[in-house]
Formats: structure tokens, sequence, C-alpha cells
């Protein structure tokens, strides 16, 4: 790896090129170090193997992503330019959207995931945490991804969106493809991709108005086609944001703080001693783990940024997780602690396409927390954590613990 | 630059300096007043900077957004006539000496 500042005819001069390749499963195994390089070289930097620019400190990110005319999301969020390739499947209206069309799928989003629905679906998530912790309590020893990070939300999210019993199997691995096609054409990609087919066919179908359980969040967003609000045709792809982001997100987010918590065990006291901060102890591993790592922009003309001037139509990668541990922006960025102040984090973005979904996060994270601080006194880590590789998603794939009852 | 007045719901205040351009929510994370939580940074998009604008003040500040009213609709509190998001009370100079009540809770 080398920090060369190497003009050559791609790049503006001044920019720093980098050899590094922030897809590459070496990578993936400890981003650290290569994250630091990435905000020590300079504001914005160049990333040879995949010809694109690259922003790793908070300013830089957060400038990014508060500028969607200058950095567009329509020609796609992922290394793949719309404007030059056929996207893997129709694009997103909301995630892969600019305004003004954007600002008018978003409203619907917005409004079928507010707080208001938040206070409504509370309890029933809050009863779910504590029965899936009634069920730990009685394993002692298990897989905290597979039984927790992801049976949690798998209890909930489903059925809170209304999706039929059957095939919901598909769910996971569609959001893995989807994360892992925002990504360069590696093994990842292209695998991820080649296997999409029934993945694709289960999601396509479930996003039908039909097939949505009345009440739930899927019916929520077909029923704003009879206001007017949106088309027929747009609602379920607008479901399908729901499936796509709703749930993998989520797993990697709950099972990122478990870890937290598990390898913190100060943390977890702190925890224990005082409930009330379940929901900063979440959004803390959110920041620190940062579940999505990146995220792409396009840009729609030649921009100046932070003295680096790059050209129209340059796909700019933006690596959330560097800026969430950027210590110009952070005190003691490396250091989980719950009660620090995460307000203006960028582990769910920042601006117009900031996660749509955050407040189901926090609530899933929340009452999750609290149900295992209430009535477990200890988590021990007893193996070796694996970790799961994705081009965009940060995570585990197993973490065997052993609880101790309260 | 304006200065403004946050009281919290135990009746004790603090008067913040707020920069050029900043929220009154910014203003109060960067003073790290309790009391404001902005989970989203300032996006509209949690509701978790409500506060109650004092009663002199409110005909003076600029009308809500409906995106900003449905979601105090979903505040923590409770939501009166003088509830806003404080990430949507940009400080300009006339509103040097803004008093706004914090409410007890923000989740």
């Amino acid at each position: 790896m080398s920090a060369s500042a190497s003009p050559v005819s791609t790049g503006s001069p001044g920019i720093p090129h980098l050899d590094v390749d922030p897809f590459a499963m070496n990578f993936f195994a400890d981003p650290y170090p290569t994250h630091e390089v990435l905000r020590e070289a300079g504001p914005v930097v160049y990333l040879d193997k995949w010809n694109v620019y690259g922003v790793a400190r908070y300013a830089e990110v957060h400038a990014v992503l508060n500028d969607p005319a200058t950095f567009c999301s329509s020609r796609g969020v992922g290394l793949s330019d719309f404007k030059k390739e056929t996207p893997w499947r129709p694009p997103s209206l909301i995630l892969e959207a600019d305004p003004p069309a954007h600002t008018r799928t978003r409203a619907v989003l917005s409004k079928v995931l507010s707080p208001t629905v938040m206070k409504q679906v509370r309890d029933r998530f809050t009863a779910a945490a504590e029965e899936r912790v009634d069920a730990l309590i009685d394993k002692r020893s298990f897989d905290a991804v597979a039984d927790l990070a992801e049976a949690y939300p798998l209890s909930i999210f489903p059925d809170a969106l209304g999706l039929k019993p059957e095939g919901r199997e598909h769910l996971i691995p569609y959001a893995s493809v989807v994360f892992n096609a925002f990504g360069p054409p590696n093994q990842l990609r292209q695998e991820a991709i080649e296997r999409s087919a029934p993945h694709q066919a289960y999601v396509a179908e479930q996003c039908q108005r039909e097939n949505l359980a009345p009440g739930g969040f899927g019916a929520c967003i077909h029923a704003h086609v009879d206001e007017g609000a949106i088309t027929a045709t747009e609602a379920p792809l607008l479901v399908r944001s729901l499936l796509s982001a709703g749930l993998d997100t989520t797993v990697n987010g709950i099972g990122a703080a478990i870890y937290c918590l598990a390898r913190f065990p100060d943390q977890w006291q702190r925890l224990r001693d005082d409930l009330s901060l379940a929901r900063g102890a979440f959004e803390e591993a959110v920041r620190f783990e940062s579940p999505v790592q990146t995220f792409f922009r396009t840009t729609t003309r030649e921009v100046e940024l932070s003295g680096a001037t790059i050209g129209e139509g340059e796909k700019v990668l933006m690596f959330l997780a560097a800026a969430n541990r950027d210590p110009r922006r952070w005190d003691k960025p490396d250091s989980y602690d719950i009660t620090r102040r995460t307000s203006g984090h960028v582990g769910f973005g920042s601006g117009i396409h900031m996660c749509v979904g955050q407040l189901v996060a926090r609530l899933e994270g929340e009452v999750m927390l609290t149900a295992l601080a209430k009535r477990i006194a200890k988590i021990e880590i007893t193996g070796e954590p694996k970790r799961r590789f994705n081009n965009t998603l940060r995570g585990l794939d197993s973490l065997p613990v052993t609880i101790t009852p309260a | 630059m304006p200065a403004i007045t946050f009281i919290h719901s135990d009746g004790k205040s603090d008067r913040v300096e707020t920069g050029d351009g900043e929220s009154a929510m910014q203003a109060a994370t960067r003073h790290g007043l309790d009391g404001i939580l902005a989970e989203c940074g300032g996006n509209a998009m949690c509701a978790t900077c409500h506060v109650y604008v004092d009663e002199s003040w409110l005909a003076r500040l600029p009308a809500m957004a409906d995106d900003e009213d449905a979601l105090l609709d979903g505040a923590a509190a409770e939501r009166s006539p003088a509830s806003r998001l404080s990430c949507q009370i940009v400080i300009t100079p006339d509103l040097d000496g803004l008093v706004l009540r914090l409410p007890e809770r923000q989740v």
C-alpha cells in the first residue's frame, strides 16, 4: 500500500493516488489501518484500482452527502454508473433517485416509518425482544448472530411489513445481493448476482399489493397509491426498498452492538446500571462499527471539494466508517463509549438520502439491548468470531457467546 | 453572534452563543446541552430535538414545513401549539434572545 502523489491524466494534480482496494478480502478483515491511510493522505484521494475518487474524512463525507445536486444518486450509489451500464435490477425509486422524483417517494416512506408509527409498534417489538431473551437464557450458550442478531429482526420485521410466512428465507440472501452489488465487479458481486434469480423472484412477488397483509408497512405504502402520492407501478418498488434495506442492516446493527458490549464489559456494566443508556449504546455501535461502510455518488458537474477538482461524471466513494472514526471530528474515536454524544455520525448517512428506516433500527436496537441488560449479568465470547464478507456491509457470520443470567 | 436561552424541564437555564447560520439544535449540541438528543443530526427525521418556543417568540419564527409538522405528532413528550423541532430553527440576528423550553424527554 502506498500513498504517493503521482499526477496522472485521470485525476487532477495534487490529489494523492492510492493503490488501496477497499473491496478486497484482506481489507475487510481489518479496514482500520487503511481507513487511517485514506484519511491522512488528503481530504480527497484517488483510488487507481477502481478509478474513483474517495473521501474518508468526516467533513468531506458530510459535505458530499449534503450536496445531492452535485453528488447525485440517480447514476447509482455503487461503482456501476447507470448512465454507462445497465443496472443489475430496476433502479430504486428512492435510493437511486434525485430530487424532484426522490422527494415524492421519500415523503411516502417517511410517513410509513414515522415517529408516530414507531409508537404504535413499540410494545410489539418490546414483547418480541423479551421473548427472544427468555429463549436465550434457556440456552445459555448460543451464536449471537444467528440466534439473536438475525433471529430477533426476523421475528418482527417481516410481520411488521406484512409478508407471507412462506419464503422468508430469501430475505437475508436478497439483501446480501443488494449490498454486494454496490461494489465493484469482484467475485463477491459477480457470484451474488449470478445466484440472485430466485431471491429476486420472491421479492418481486412479495411486493405486490395482494401479497401484503393489511395494516403492515407494505400495505401502508400501497395505500398511498389511493391518495395519488405514488402510482400503482411505483408502490411495489418502494416496498422492495424496505425488503432490501430493512433487515440485513438491522441484523448487522444489532450484531455490532452485541459484539461491542461483549468486548467491552465496562460498557455492559454501565448499561446494566442505567437502562436508559440502551438507545445510546445502540447508536454508538452504529458509529463504532458502521454496519453500512460505504456508498458512492456521481458528480453532475465539475466541482471543487476541499481544494481538489473533480470532473463531471466521476464516481466518488464515501467511507462512512472512516468518517465515523475521524479524529478531526470525534474525541477518542476508537473507543466504544455508550454515553458519547453521537449526533452527527454518518452511520445512517446524512441529508436527503439518510436512512429512511433509522427509527425502526433504533427502536429494535433499544428494546433488544434493554431486554438483554435487564436479565443478563454477563456476556462472554467463547470462540473465535467469524466475519461475513460483503462489499458494503460489515458484520459477523457467527459470534459464539455464553451468558450468565442476572 | 446571537445568543439563545434553553430552559430545562427542571427550570434551570443555559444561554448559548450561536454560530453563523447554525440551527438552535446545532448550537445546543455544540455546547453539550442535555435535553436535545438530535439522533438524526438535523435532517428532520427523528423528532428528538423537540422544544417549546416561548410564547412571546412563537409568531416571530418562520412557519413550519409539513414534514416538521408530521414529525412533531410523534415526539416523545406531549405536543403543544408551541412545539417545534429545534433543528429547523435557524438562528438569524433577529432571533437574538430567543427562549426555548426543553421537554422532559426526547425518546
